[in-house]
């Protein structure tokens, strides 16, 4: 007899029957009877009410019938709660129970059972399993911990059952340890800052070793475990990896896959000038080649990571391309992502072989694919220079295979050629003139569109074609609307007798029929510029365009940089972090890869980060408008240039975005140019404010005699706006010479290295004299304290305040902006002092309305003590008077950029006030100097 | 961690569902129902995300088993888990159809109870299963302890050698013996080494052993298992080389020739050789010649099948058909599949051989010499095919 009978019953009175059953004194029929319930629950009948009849079954010896009566409190419990504290006892007495399978059995499903009654019970019993004799109640009762901080966090960390758990990481049985680990693991994840795991070199030890011993999923559990660690530098790092290497070689494709990201991990940390590390390099590609060797739904799984993988390490897998060739019987997701592989690691070495094997593809039925692999032909043309003819020609004879969804595919890709190779394969445009017709998806009707304006020159009835496609201007997508609005533009301004009576028509589309805002502000723009000035019309409309990126749809870096540290997870396969499926907290933290640590290499060479900042030679990567930040910094580096004026630079953006003819790249445009600006006013709330409050915090300065004074140390830039860098300093002046006092603190977790400074143009041109030199990387929880020599010969452009200096730092995890002000004293040059003569002579010579007065109160100085302490600032007394009891006191200053500022000092002995009168030519420095004169005086 | 497991017949009614954790509702069953297997369009990925709840599935025959999760599970040990679950259903009651699940669905609760510890997986070798596992007999109760709980860990050697509660269950297991094999790429019998681009072994196989002395040392668990898999590319001698000809004679008719030819040692015999050629959806009729074996155009497969028992090397025969074909109007192209061929021929196309096996048994003492041994080749085709 077969337990399918249990499905088949129903009739009624069905629960009367089985209650009876239930309360039956044969074991074997009581036996049935509950397996006809358990079946019933899981056909999603509702059986709750036969509850106390199947507990009462629970009492028996029977090692079967009690896992089917668990299996039925497992799924009710919770909708019984109080009846479910009637099988309490019968646990409690199970975990007592001579036999291990019993004992665990008990403790496995009491912590299914969430019910917060019983889970009071389960806490004697589990704390006794966990130290059983037996692995196998000890490995189970590990998982129960986790099961029960799911139900009461709260109650495990009373319990102590934390510091149990991590004893049995050193436990002798290795599936012990792996479900220790998994179950601290996962604790961890919700106490993202607690030390959980507390990983070290003697428990990652204890870890490794384990690792050779336990199951297949063991290892998982420990690998992915280790994954999260970071080794304290490169020779940690390598002997890690030289025993997780072995992993490599499983059957099992987790482990392999979990192997590698540990691998992957670890890498970053070793340098690259290591044989090991090449070693490794070699170490990795056959393993992930064998995983396409797996089941096809494990194949889709490596594919993904394997996505991620060549764009991280293009080298691992370079020589592979064979491999990733479609077979017929390949389920269509697998057929897919090896495409996408395939146009990556497309080179001048292969392309022929890729190519032949496109075609085929191009020929397929399944219309997603061969979409895509027509798409392929065409990146192969602009990636690898040396193919785009034979790229072409095989996408001409695509094209003439008229297959609708074909030709189209073909068209797009064939105008990212155009731009790519200009003037080379427009002959083609005949060709591509006669499918007008046949085009009915957006996306290949704007790419005809684009054609046809940016060659409205050469093919002579241009007018006509876009003529045709207006007529229906309304029903066409917004793509389209907007590329027929430019090319329509662009004939005009190279056909202008022709087609004035078009370009009105669309210019009046555009601006007055459509409810578009993208649609009218792009119509006005152009309608403006061409009505004031044609000839900038032509400039902006018509300008060269920047080429175009050789690779598509890369992954920003650094969310590749996080999903590196979720290989063989879901993140890696949704290639996206998990935040963004996973609901809550839980296991969100952000993670990122260990900085390189052995030497000083500030980036990696562009071959092996094809995803990294575009250098001067690669202007055919168009970064995404996040990485622009940066990559400007990245750029000027060096000693400041003065860089292209505002307006033009503006200008040209905007044009080359126009043309671009992506929508969303008019309104990127105005930033591009001035990101370091545009940014940091919008860190400056507190930073800022706080800058501000400690520097003229007056209680605990003490400044030094020999140079001028010098401000404590303020926080500039607080950890938490800094991913863990926090940054406090001061300035100084000292026989001459300028400099910013750092003090970089790292309360991040991980090693920060590849530090670099850099300022934003500023009033008095402030600029590094030097690059910011952190000699070690900075360890969590060091500090360093660096003096960054100043000059003044950088760029100027007058800030809000003035004295306002906006500071981008950049290290290996991020770019971080922030803005302090600098006390104007800094700037006060050593040659100041003026001739009495030339002083009464400019005196007179500035016009009284440059004259401000100030009071400084609360000074306790004489005019002695004052005029020594203001000269050690470089603000020195010409002459002395004393007027009517008041000690009047004659200065002169003078600041880095030339700017000279004569001063009246008017002290009155046992008056405290102070009256300065400045005069200057530039009097809107004025507050500042008074400001100056305040902090010197009172310090 | 897996969250549930549903397994759910072709109408997707659900058969068994099991749910491990609190944040996987009963509508989850319903959500890949509805999303998955009454989907219209073809499945796109192994992989479902339906309002943050992530579906992982593999499909035998026509039953789905699909893993609910909600957390960043890893991906690829979930399908791993599901292999496995297959694996040991099949071993416990054969074929994985809806009858079977049915016939075992207290079986396969008991099953993921033991091997799903709160969506972790646990110890899933068949071997060790029958100790925990009721339903197949072994009443635990009257065993003793020593024997109820043997640590089943593969890799605890020790542990397990003790625990001796493996029977021999099939002639070429040895209870509780160690292995050790050849090194795959030594030099074998003065020809020059194969090169293996890559190798997996089984667990039960002491990877970093291997890694410093490059031997596979095992302790074999009961009945068969694949000890090592690898992979080559370089210097296999194909044994066969199919040689396809097809040419079109107007719109309704197909001429197709098909030449087999053996490229190994004439003295031996490759064995069910089996060559498979599609035909077109439209055909109508195929007339068949063949030299040797049986030919015969199966309509339902859409392909010749030609099957020959045996053929020895260096030995060339061929087919010729033709194909009659219906008038359509359908544009769409036929998408040619490629030729697949199946046979068995004796010995390792790639030229690796096992050089020496040793076996150590400490407990019973065993020696080496006491022990039968023989090594069998068998080169059995996995996907072969031609593109014509």
């Amino acid at each position: 007899m077969t337990d399918s009978k249990y499905f088949t019953t129903t009739k009624k009175g069905e629960i009367f029957e089985l209650k009876a059953e239930l309360n039956s004194d044969k074991k074997e029929k009581k036996k049935e009877a509950v397996k006809k319930v358990i079946a019933s629950m899981t056909v999603g009948k509702d059986v709750s009410a036969l509850f106390p009849d199947v507990v009462n079954c629970m009492q028996t010896d029977n090692l079967e019938l009690k896992k089917l009566v668990y299996l039925y409190l497992m799924n009710y419990a919770k909708s019984q709660p109080d009846m479910a504290i009637m099988a309490v006892n019968t646990f409690v007495k199970d975990c007592e129970d001579p036999n291990p399978l019993i004992r665990a059995l008990a403790v496995r499903t009491m912590g299914c059972i969430r019910v917060d009654k019983i889970t009071e019970y389960l806490c004697e019993p589990l704390r006794k399993c966990l130290k059983d004799e037996d692995p196998y109640v000890r490995k189970t009762a590990a998982v129960c911990v986790a099961k029960l901080h799911d139900i009461n966090a709260q109650l495990v960390e009373d319990q102590g059952f934390l510091d149990t758990l991590k004893d049995l990481i050193s436990d002798s049985n290795p599936m012990v340890v792996a479900n220790a680990v998994a179950a601290l693991s996962e604790i961890a994840e919700s106490h993202p800052s607690s030390n959980l795991l507390d990983l070290n070199p003697q428990s990652i030890n204890k870890l490794l070793t384990a690792l050779n011993e336990c199951t297949e999923w063991g290892q998982i559990f420990i690998l992915d475990c280790l994954a999260n660690y970071t080794p304290k530098d490169d020779r940690e790092a390598q002997s890690i990896c030289e025993r997780v290497t072995p992993r490599l070689s499983h059957a099992n494709s987790a482990v392999v896959l979990s192997a590698v990201k540990v691998l992957m991990k670890f890498m970053e940390m070793l340098s690259k000038d290591l044989d090991y590390y090449g070693t490794l390099l070699k170490k990795l590609a056959p393993p992930l080649v064998t995983l396409l060797s797996a089941e096809p739904e494990l194949q889709y799984v490596a594919l993904r990571n394997i996505n991620l993988i060549v764009q991280k390490r293009p080298e691992i897998l370079k020589h592979e391309m064979k491999v990733f060739f479609v077979k017929y019987n390949d389920p269509i997701y697998v057929k897919l992502e090896k495409l996408d592989i395939m146009i990556r690691l497309a080179s001048q070495a292969n392309i022929a072989q890729v190519l032949a094997e496109l075609k085929e593809y191009a020929t397929e039925v399944d219309v997603d694919f061969v979409r895509k692999a027509v798409r392929a032909i065409g990146r192969c043309a602009i990636k690898v220079e040396q193919s785009a003819e034979r790229c072409v020609s095989t996408l001409l004879d695509l094209i003439q295979t008229k297959v609708n969804y074909v030709v189209q595919e073909a068209i797009v890709v064939i105008k990212d050629i155009f731009r790519k190779y200009p003037n080379k394969y427009e002959s083609v445009i005949a060709t591509l003139c006669e499918n007008l017709d046949s085009l009915d998806e957006p996306e290949a009707r704007a790419a005809m569109i684009w054609i046809v304006g940016e060659y409205a020159e050469r093919i002579d009835n241009a007018d006509e074609l876009l003529e045709s496609f207006l007529e229906g201007f309304h029903d066409e997508s917004t793509q389209v609307q907007l590329q027929l609005l430019t090319a329509i533009v662009k004939l005009f301004l190279k056909k202008p007798t022709e087609t004035q009576e078009l370009v009105q028509q669309v210019l009046s589309l555009a601006t007055q029929d459509s409810d578009n805002p993208d649609l009218r502000d792009r119509g006005y723009i152009y309608w403006r510029l061409l009505s004031t000035d044609p000839v900038a019309a032509k400039e902006v409309v018509l300008a060269e365009k920047p080429l175009i990126s050789e690779e598509t749809d890369l992954i920003e870096p650094t969310l590749l940089d996080e999903l590196i540290c979720y290989i063989g997870t879901l993140a890696s396969v949704y290639h996206k972090p998990p935040s963004a499926f996973v609901e809550g907290g839980r296991g969100v933290v952000h993670k990122s890869l260990p900085p390189r640590t052995a030497s000083n290499e500030s980036t990696e060479s562009p071959e092996t980060a094809p995803a990294g900042p575009p250098s001067g030679e690669q202007p055919d990567v168009i970064p995404a408008q996040g990485d622009l930040l940066g990559d400007l910094l990245n750029l000027d580096l060096g000693p400041p240039v003065s860089g292209p004026p505002l307006a033009t630079s503006s200008v040209q953006m905007g044009a080359v975005d126009l043309l671009g003819g992506g929508l969303d790249s008019l309104i990127g445009g105005p930033n591009f140019v001035t990101p370091p600006a545009a940014a940091v006013p919008a860190n400056l709330g507190a930073p800022m404010g706080s800058g501000l409050s400690d520097l003229f915090d007056l209680t605990s300065g003490v400044g030094t005699l020999s140079g001028s004074y010098v401000a404590p140390k303020a926080v500039w830039l607080p950890a938490m706006k800094a991913k863990g860098l926090e940054i406090s300093g001061t300035f100084t002046r000292q026989v001459g010479s300028i400099s910013m006092d750092l003090q970089l603190t790292n309360k991040a977790l991980q090693v920060m290295t590849d530090f670099a400074i850099q300022f934003n143009r500023n009033s008095f041109g402030l600029a590094p004299a030097a690059p910011l030199q952190v000699h070690a990387p900075l360890s969590p929880n060091q500090t360093v304290e660096i003096s960054l020599p100043l000059n003044t010969v950088g760029s100027v452009m007058k800030m809000e305040p003035l004295n306002n200096l906006q500071v981008a730092v950049k290290n290996n995890i991020d770019v971080f902006y922030f803005s302090t002000l600098y006390p104007l004293h800094i700037l006060f040059v050593e040659d100041g002092k003026m001739e009495r003569q030339m002083f009464l002579a400019t005196w007179k010579d500035i016009p009284n309305e440059n004259e401000a007065q100030f009071q400084i109160r609360d000074c306790p100085l004489n005019a002695e003590a004052a005029s020594s302490r203001l000269q050690s600032s470089n603000i020195f007394t010409v002459a002395k008077r004393n007027v009517e009891g008041q000690d009047m006191l004659y200065q002169s200053l003078k600041l880095t950029n030339g700017i000279w500022v004569l001063a009246e000092l008017r002290i009155q002995p046992g008056n405290p006030n102070f009256m300065l009168s400045l005069k200057c030519r530039a009097p809107e420095v004025s507050p500042h100097v008074c400001q100056a004169y305040e902090t010197i005086l009172k310090n | 961690m897996i969250g549930g497991l549903f397994i759910y017949n072709h109408k997707g009614e659900v058969l068994i569902s099991r749910v491990y954790r609190d944040d996987i509702g009963r509508n989850a069953v319903d959500a890949f129902r509805v999303n998955v297997i009454h989907a219209r369009q073809q499945v796109r990925s192994p992989v479902t995300n339906i309002a943050r709840t992530s579906f992982f599935h593999v499909k035998r025959s026509n039953i789905w088993l699909a893993a609910v999760t909600k957390q960043n599970v890893n991906a690829a040990m979930v399908f791993e888990f599901l292999y496995k679950m297959c694996d040991v259903m099949a071993a416990y009651f054969g074929k994985i159809s809806e009858e079977n699940i049915k016939n075992n669905f207290v079986l396969i609760y008991e099953l993921l109870d033991e091997i799903l510890d709160f969506g972790y997986p646990q110890n899933s070798e068949t071997g060790a299963l029958k100790t925990f596992i009721t339903q197949q007999g072994i009443k635990s109760q009257h065993e003793d302890k020593r024997r109820a709980i043997p640590d089943h860990q593969p890799g605890d050697w020790a542990n397990w050698l003790a625990a001796g509660g493996h029977q021999v269950s099939s002639e070429r297991a040895l209870p509780g013996c160690a292995g050790e094999c050849e090194p795959p790429h030594v030099p074998t019998g003065g020809k020059q080494s194969i090169a293996i681009d890559d190798c997996t072994f089984h667990q039960c196989v002491r990877l970093s052993k291997f890694d410093s002395e490059r031997s596979i040392s095992f302790i074999p668990p009961d009945g068969e298992f694949e000890l090592m898999r690898y992979r080559t590319t370089k210097d296999i001698i194909l044994p066969f080389r199919v040689i396809p000809l097809v040419r079109e004679v107007g719109r309704t008719k197909l001429e197709v020739k098909v030449v087999i030819k053996s490229n190994f040692k004439p003295s031996l015999l490759a064995q069910k050789i089996e060559v498979r050629i599609p035909t077109p959806l439209n055909t109508s009729g195929v007339q068949v010649i063949c030299m040797k074996g049986k030919a015969k155009y199966k309509a339902s497969e859409n392909a010749i099948v030609w099957k020959i028992k045996r053929m020895a090397g260096m030995k060339e025969s061929q087919i010729s058909a033709e194909i009659e074909l219906l008038p359509t109007n359908d544009k769409k192209k036929w998408a040619r599949p490629p030729i697949s061929m199946n046979f068995e021929v004796p010995f390792a196309p790639s030229g690796l051989k096992v050089r020496y096996l040793k076996v150590f048994e400490p407990k019973l003492n065993y020696s080496d010499h006491d022990v039968i041994k023989w090594v069998r080749y068998i080169g059995r085709s996995g996907i072969y095919e031609t593109r014509c």
